[in-house]
C-alpha cells in the first residue's frame, strides 16, 4: 500500500492505495472532489488532471505520447508538474506522493 | 422555468445504477440535497464502469476485480441507499411509488429514470445455443473472459460497431481466430466517417482478423446445444467455437411506457424536453434511456455513452435543486479503444456533404472534419487525442472552421481554437 495525499483549495485527503490501482481510480472510488476520470482511465478525457507537488518524483512512470497530447488540452493550463492521475498506478515507491487537483477539469 | 425545485428534504428514487444513476445520486448530494436518496440497482454487485467490460475485463490474466464506479464506503458516507438486486417493476405516478419485484414499494418526491439500454438480440434460429454470448453486464463480461482463456478458438463477432470491434480486438490479442460479421457496407457505419471505417478495417485485417461486410446472419447452427457455425444470408457458413453478438442497444423504456409517459417511436427512448424533464414534473429521465432535443443533432436524439449519461446526470441534479433556465447543451463525445487504436468522436453527423482529413487517412493518426452545409458538425480522430480535445472545445464554443479554412495548408484544430 502507498499513501498518497490529494490537495484541493479546501481539503487534504490521504488515501492508502493498493499497488496497481491508479491515482485517478483511487480518488474516484473515495469520492475525492475534483477528479472525474470520465473515460475510466484511458487517457482520453483529461478530467483527472493533477499537479505533483511533493514526494518521490523520480518513481513516477514516464509520460506516454497519449498523455503528453492530452496534457496539452487540459481545462486548467498545463504546468511542468502536470500529470493525468489515471496514468499513474500506485507502487510502493510512490509512498508519500502529494498531488494537487487541478481546479478545472471539464 | 417555473418548475418547483426539490425541497431540501425531498426523497429521490433513482431507477438504474449505471454511470448516469450513480452520478445523479452523487450530484444531488453535491448540490445540497439532504433528503433520502435511493438507488435501485438490478444487479447484485456494486455499480461499475461499463467501458472496460468489452476491453480490459476480457484481457485480464486473472479473474478481474469489478471496476467499481465508487467505493462501497462512498455510498454510506454520502447517505445513498443502494438497493442491490432490486429491479423496479412499475411506476405509479399517482401515488408516487416505485413498485419493486419484491418487497415494499419505494415512495418518492422525485424519480429519475436512469434505466439505460440493453443489448439488442438477433431474432434468428440458434440464438440461444451455448457459446453465443453478449457483453452488457459485468457477469456477461466475466463469463466471456472465461470462455476466451483457451487460445486458438474460432471467434465470430456479429456486429462491427464499438462493442463488437472492441471484443474482436481483445479476442485477436488473446490469440483467437476472429471473424467480424457486419451488415452494413463499412465498420462503425453509424458512428464515424468512412475514412475512419476504412482505417479500422485495415487495422483489424492487419491483426489477422477477417471482416465480412454487407453480411447478415440468418442462423446459428450447432450440435449438442453448442454453437458451431454462423450461417450468412449469402449461403456461407462461418465456423465458430464462440459467437459474440454486439448489434446495438435498445432503450429500457418499458416502465415509462406503462406509466403513460411519452416515448419516441423511432428511438424508443423516453421523451424529455430541453431540460431533461418528462411530461410529469416529478419524473426526469437521463442517459441511454432518454430521447432529448439536441442542437448538435438538429433534432431529437438518443445517445448511448458514458459522457451523455454523466453530463445529463450532473445537469439534471443541478436543475432539480437550483432551477435552471439554460437547457442541457453538452457536446456529445464518444471513444473506442481497440488494442492500440484510439478512435474519438465529437458531435453528431446525421448528414454531411463534405469532409476534410487532417493528416493521412491511410495512416493510423489522422482526424476527419465532417461538415453539413459547410458547418462543422463532427470530428473523428484516430490516435490524435489533442485534435479531439480541441474539437470538443470548438464544437462547444462559438466559432467553427469552414471547409475552406480547414483545407488551408498547415491547418490545425488546436491553433484554430487558440486563434478563435
Amino acid at each position: 500500500m502507498s499513501k498518497v495525499t490529494y490537495l484541493t483549495e479546501v481539503a487534504h485527503t490521504v488515501i492508502d492505495i493498493e499497488p496497481g490501482t491508479s491515482l485517478m481510480a483511487a480518488a474516484v472510488a473515495n469520492a475525492i472532489d475534483g477528479i472525474f476520470g470520465e473515460c475510466g482511465g484511458n487517457a482520453m478525457c483529461a478530467t483527472c488532471h493533477v499537479f505533483v507537488e511533493e514526494g518521490p518524483f523520480t518513481a513516477l512512470p514516464p509520460i506516454s505520447d497519449a498523455e503528453e497530447e492530452m496534457l496539452d488540452c487540459t481545462a486548467a493550463p498545463r504546468r511542468p508538474n502536470s500529470r493525468l492521475s489515471c496514468q499513474i498506478p500506485a507502487t510502493s515507491e510512490l509512498d508519500g506522493l502529494v498531488v494537487r487537483i487541478a481546479e478545472e477539469q471539464l | 422555468m417555473t418548475d418547483p425545485r426539490l425541497a431540501p428534504t425531498d426523497r429521490v428514487v433513482i431507477i438504474g445504477a449505471g454511470h448516469g444513476g450513480v452520478q445523479m445520486a452523487h450530484s444531488l448530494r453535491e448540490n445540497g440535497l439532504q433528503g433520502p436518496i435511493v438507488l435501485l440497482d438490478q444487479e447484485a454487485g456494486l455499480p461499475y464502469h461499463r467501458p472496460p467490460l468489452s476491453k480490459s475485463v476480457l484481457e485480464a490474466s486473472v479473474a478481474p476485480e469489478p471496476p467499481l464506479l465508487r467505493a462501497e464506503a462512498f455510498y454510506s458516507s454520502h447517505e445513498i441507499t443502494v438497493r442491490r438486486d432490486t429491479p423496479a417493476v412499475r411506476l405509479d405516478r399517482h401515488r408516487r411509488l416505485v413498485h419493486l419485484a419484491t418487497g415494499v414499494p419505494e415512495p418518492y418526491d422525485h424519480v429519475v429514470l436512469a434505466t439505460g439500454s440493453r443489448a439488442r438480440s438477433l431474432p434468428v434460429p440458434g440464438i440461444h445455443l451455448g457459446g453465443v454470448a453478449q457483453v452488457r453486464t459485468l457477469s456477461d463480461a466475466v463469463a466471456l473472459r472465461a470462455l476466451l482463456v483457451q487460445p486458438g478458438q474460432r471467434v465470430a463477432v456479429v456486429g462491427g460497431g464499438y462493442i463488437g470491434l472492441e471484443v474482436a480486438a481483445a479476442a485477436s490479442g488473446l490469440g483467437h481466430h476472429v471473424t467480424v460479421i457486419e451488415g452494413a457496407g463499412r465498420l462503425l457505419a453509424r458512428s464515424v466517417s468512412p475514412e475512419v471505417s476504412d482505417c479500422v478495417l485495415r487495422f483489424h485485417a492487419d491483426r489477422g482478423c477477417r471482416v465480412e461486410l454487407n453480411s447478415s446472419v440468418v442462423a446459428f447452427t450447432g450440435d449438442a446445444g453448442i454453437v458451431r457455425a454462423v450461417e450468412l444470408a449469402s449461403g456461407e457458413s462461418v465456423p465458430a467455437d464462440l459467437v459474440v453478438v454486439g448489434v446495438g442497444g435498445i432503450a429500457n423504456s418499458e416502465l415509462a411506457v406503462e406509466a403513460g409517459l411519452q416515448c419516441c417511436e423511432v428511438t424508443h427512448g423516453i421523451v424529455v424536453d430541453d431540460w431533461l424533464r418528462t411530461g410529469d414534473t416529478s419524473v426526469s429521465a437521463i442517459g441511454d434511456c432518454a430521447t432529448f432535443p439536441s442542437r448538435f443533432a438538429d433534432g431529437q436524439i438518443r445517445l448511448e455513452s458514458v459522457q451523455n449519461a454523466v453530463d445529463q446526470a450532473r445537469y439534471a441534479a443541478a436543475r432539480l435543486i437550483h432551477g435552471s433556465h439554460e437547457p442541457y447543451n453538452k457536446v456529445p463525445w464518444f471513444w473506442t479503444d481497440q488494442a492500440d487504436l484510439k478512435v474519438q468522436s465529437v458531435g453528431v453527423a446525421r448528414r454531411e456533404e463534405s469532409r476534410v482529413v487532417l493528416g493521412s487517412a491511410t495512416s493510423t493518426e489522422f482526424s476527419v472534419l465532417r461538415f453539413h452545409h459547410d458547418f462543422l458538425v463532427a470530428v473523428d480522430s484516430v490516435n490524435r487525442p489533442a485534435d479531439h480535445m480541441a474539437a470538443r472545445r470548438i464544437l462547444s464554443g462559438g466559432r467553427r472552421p469552414t471547409p475552406a479554412v480547414a483545407r488551408r495548408p498547415g491547418f490545425e484544430l488546436k491553433a484554430f481554437l487558440l486563434s478563435a
